[in-house]
């Protein structure tokens, strides 16, 4: 099937509902193999046990700004292209996004206390990933202000694009400047920086929430599709009532 | 599975939060699902239809 065909939202919405069940599964599996390997990972030698928080802090910051890059891709296929499925990508991905720049925020808090002795510093690293989450948190409000789905996709993309800048300060705030939090160990020109016994379990936490992205993310917009006939088939109700000519 | 050590409750408390913010965003979806599905069947009962779901 030509990828142009998935821009047909009902060719859409029959592939998606055969993909998900086995996305489903996939990020089952990859999640309880994930669990296990990050269960029986050795002790760091200098953060002892609080290392397994990695194993879900740092997939979910990859998340967190990995689904801003795709919101702005999507952004650009609502601006440029008028692609009939951008904008619902767009905004179904954006609760998820916030979800996981969510858990990111708590769970390196909650690292931080037993390690820096604090829960919070403005340091550039957790000031900007809070910027970003206020921003998911904007267009999910911009989202719900604006009635007419095309005039709300078109704000939204605009503003998407506009926080994409936020990325790379978020990426290389730990170089430019000084912060108490560490720099980049994984993604890194030289290569990761982590012993294997780690580095294995991370990768494989790191794809089971890929897949679990993925799969809300299929799930989310086809209710936005679904929510978007429903708009329809009440817009013709409502025209068709008697007294309406 | 090695012992959680002195900061157990730090880390618990991590994945716990994890397991509550997904478990709460995948029965969103869900539920929106089947309101979305409730609000469509409950449309179509009325018959209304999109012209493209007429018969000719």
């Amino acid at each position: 099937m030509p990828l142009i065909d998935l821009a047909n939202p009902t060719r859409f919405l029959k592939l998606s509902g055969l993909l998900l069940p086995w996305l489903a599964g996939a990020a089952t599996i990859a999640l309880a193999v994930g669990l296990y390997l990050a269960g029986n990972a050795p002790d760091d030698y200098q953060q002892g046990a609080t290392v397994k928080i990695m194993f879900i802090h740092v997939p979910s910051a990859w998340l967190a700004m990995a689904i801003w890059g795709m919101m702005s891709l999507a952004a650009l296929g609502t601006l440029v292209w008028r692609h009939p499925l951008a904008d619902v990508a767009a905004k179904a991905a954006t609760p998820i996004g916030a979800a996981f720049t969510l858990i990111c925020l708590l769970t390196g808090s909650l690292w931080g206390r037993p390690m820096w002795g604090t829960y919070w510093v403005w340091d550039a690293r957790l000031t900007s990933v809070l910027i970003l989450f206020l921003m998911y948190l904007g267009v999910m409000a911009l989202w719900r202000s604006v009635d007419d789905p095309s005039r709300a996709g078109r704000a939204a993309a605009i503003l998407t694009l506009v926080g994409a800048i936020n990325l790379p300060i978020i990426k290389f705030s730990v170089d430019w400047w000084n912060t108490l939090h560490q720099p980049a160990s994984v993604v890194r020109i030289a290569g990761p920086a982590i012993h294997p016994t780690i580095l294995v379990p991370l990768l494989v936490m790191a794809l089971a929430f890929v897949l679990i992205f993925v799969t809300l993310h299929l799930a989310a917009m086809r209710n936005e599709i679904l929510r978007r006939r429903v708009r329809t088939l009440m817009m013709i109700e409502a025209q068709a009532a008697p007294g309406r000519g | 599975m090695a012992s959680l050590g002195p900061h157990a409750t730090f880390i618990v408390a991590a994945y716990g939060a994890a397991v509550v913010i997904l478990a709460a965003l995948i029965a969103w979806i869900v539920l929106d699902h089947r309101a979305q599905q409730r609000a469509l069947g409950e449309l179509e009962k009325r018959g209304v239809t999109r012209r493209s779901g007429r018969p000719a």
